[in-house]
């Protein structure tokens, strides 16, 4: 289990992250959703004690990582930057993880093979592709066979192959019952591997609930129709007590909008009055939509607030002056 | 395994199994000591041609040591490779990641590459000293002579401590390029222009290098203003700053 408590990271002027509160638990798979720059990969330092953080907390299993004993057998990470000498083979770069844990040797062997990497453990990672890379990344999370795996952009480099690998890797070791951390700047990406969903955008909490649950409240579903006699068409509808608006977006020309799954009565309505029919389709917005809706809100809402923030700056130099 | 023998073993791991470090270490042997044949040979040829003066104050413990100037560029190089491997590459985050207590991972490297430069350092020292008076032909001195053992040890010292001086230094600056850029010209030329400029060497005789290189001297020319001891003592009180400074900056900044 992690636990975030007022996380909160400012870099000078600019606040990375803002009092994040939220408790990632094990047996699922949680994603950490976010826009680039919304944060994601500065939680994660904090929770591995690389970043100082400038206010708040976040305990791992209770404690500080700082105050694990043989971090590497509680916590696996794994990182947004390469964090490998390029002239260390891939072996001896796992051995000297496994030594300081007292992790032993031959557990090295073991998880290149279960990454894939068993062929090429001993050539130096400078020639590795960005897919392998990341392979030998989480081969050293994996190495001390954590309780807590932590992933930032797993799936950054690789091939198609390699992202169903990580997808399955990741729901295993979630079923195992571990506590399995992992983020993404893909709302499709966390659709298909996360249980639970944590969505900040601009360093805030914007989102804390389970991928059902985001589902069911965010994927509107809605029934599209066009006809070329668009006038009859509203008629009809508006007589069956059918609600239509004008559809917007693209290639949504003339075409009208209910909600939910309405195809049948459309359908019906339509052979019924004999009206011509060029599309009847039922939509599902896509969670990527839904996922920036809810960041562009938070946009909003930090762009209103900072410039607030300068409107009071000024008046109030204005007063002093 | 005792929590500590464990970030050892790691260290000596890393340190081991990149090939720069290795080079580094091997070519301050080899520089130090062909360097220091090479002059001994050629003075033992030109010593006839030197002034009387010279001939009186001819330290040969001291020449077969003139192949340090260059070899401690190597030997500090290999100080900021030990650390900078760290930081140039992210592996930093993987190594805090392992042993999150930054004075633990600090001190273990700092024990582990000082040793290695240490015992390096003694090699190289008695390998010049024993190879250079071999060249000296006549001119030669030995290990029973007062003060030379002394010397010759002192310089075994001094050869690991300027390599950890570089390790201290590149904890602060953090980067490869930073740590070359400062310290090869510093000690290849700064230190020696500072010392020896009347303005500046009152000075510049207590910069690190120059008060650790007086105990490479068994001959007392009147051109220092201390003794080999306290020379050496000048010198840890730099690495000592050097090493104090990087602990500060590894804990308290972001990695
Ligand atoms: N070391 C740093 N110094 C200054 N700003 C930083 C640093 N690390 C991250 N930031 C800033 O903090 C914000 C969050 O970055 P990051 O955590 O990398 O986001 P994400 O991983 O979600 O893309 C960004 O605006 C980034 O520019
Ligand atoms: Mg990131």
């Amino acid at each position: 289990m992690i636990e975030l408590a007022g996380l909160t990271k400012r870099y000078g002027l600019k606040t990375a992250v803002r009092e994040l509160t939220c408790v990632i638990r094990p047996g699922q798979v949680t994603g950490f959703l976010g826009p680039n720059g919304a944060g994601k990969s500065t939680t994660m330092r904090m929770i591995l004690g690389l970043d100082h953080p400038t206010a708040g907390r976040a305990l791992v299993e209770g404690r500080p990582y700082a105050r694990l004993t043989d971090p590497l057998t509680v916590v696996g990470a794994l990182l947004e930057a390469r964090a490998v000498h390029p002239g260390r083979t891939a072996f001896h770069h796992l051995l000297c993880l496994a030594q300081s844990n007292g992790i032993p040797r031959r557990r090295v062997g073991q998880v290149l093979d279960l990454v894939g990497l068993g062929e090429v453990g001993a050539k130096r990672p400078k020639g590795f592709s960005l897919g392998m890379g990341q392979r030998l990344g989480i081969a050293s999370a994996l190495l001390g066979d954590p309780r807590i795996l932590i992933f930032d952009e797993p799936v950054n480099g690789l091939d198609p192959e390699g992202i169903h690998w990580v997808r399955n890797l990741l729901r295993r070791l979630a079923a195992e019952g571990r506590t399995v951390f992992v983020s993404s700047h893909l709302m499709s990406e966390m659709a298909l591997t996360a249980d639970h969903l944590i969505v900040i955008g601009q360093g805030q909490l914007l989102a804390d609930t389970s991928m059902a649950g985001f589902i069911e409240e965010n994927a509107r579903s809605y029934t599209r129709v066009s006809s070329p006699d668009r006038e009859r068409l509203l008629d009809a509808l508006n007589s069956a007590g059918l609600a239509a608006t004008p559809a917007s977006g693209p290639g949504a020309d003339g075409a009208l909008d209910l909600e939910g799954d309405q195809t049948v009565a459309v359908g019906e309505l339509a052979a019924e009055r004999r009206l011509v029919l060029h599309e009847l389709c039922h939509h599902r917005a896509s969670l990527e939509e839904a996922f920036m809706r809810l960041t562009r809100q938070a946009v909003e809402y930090q762009a209103r607030d900072g410039a607030e923030d300068r409107r009071g700056a000024g008046s109030r130099q204005g007063w002093e002056g | 395994m005792s929590h500590a023998r464990r970030v050892l073993l790691s260290e000596w791991t890393k340190i081991r199994t990149v090939r720069a470090t290795v080079w580094t270490l091997a070519s301050a042997l080899v520089v130090t000591v062909a360097l220091g044949m090479l002059i001994s040979a050629l003075l033992n040829n030109g010593f006839d041609d030197l002034s009387r003066e010279e001939r009186l104050t001819f330290d040969p413990t001291f020449i077969s040591f003139a192949g340090t100037s260059l070899g401690q560029l190597a030997m500090i190089a290999f100080g900021i490779l030990v650390v900078s491997n760290e930081y140039g590459t992210g592996m930093i985050r993987a190594s805090l990641a392992a042993v999150p207590v930054r004075g633990e991972l600090l001190a273990a490297k700092l024990a582990v590459a000082t040793a290695l430069a240490l015992a390096v350092g003694m090699v190289t020292s008695f390998a010049a000293f024993l190879l250079g008076q071999l060249m000296l032909g006549d001119h030669r001195t030995d290990l029973g002579q007062p003060g030379v053992l002394r010397a010759v040890l002192g310089t075994g010292l001094y050869m690991g401590l300027i390599a950890l001086f570089a390790m201290g230094l590149t904890w602060v600056l953090r980067s490869a390029l930073l740590s070359f850029g400062v310290q090869i010209p510093f000690f290849f030329m700064i230190s020696n222009i500072l010392a020896n400029v009347p303005a500046t060497e009152k000075v510049g005789d207590y910069l690190p290098d120059q008060a650790g290189s007086r105990v490479m001297a068994v001959i007392d020319d009147g051109g220092w203003p201390y003794g080999p001891w306290v020379g050496l003592l000048i010198m840890l009180a730099w690495v000592a700053a050097a090493v104090a400074a990087g602990w500060f900056v590894l804990r308290r900044r972001d990695a």
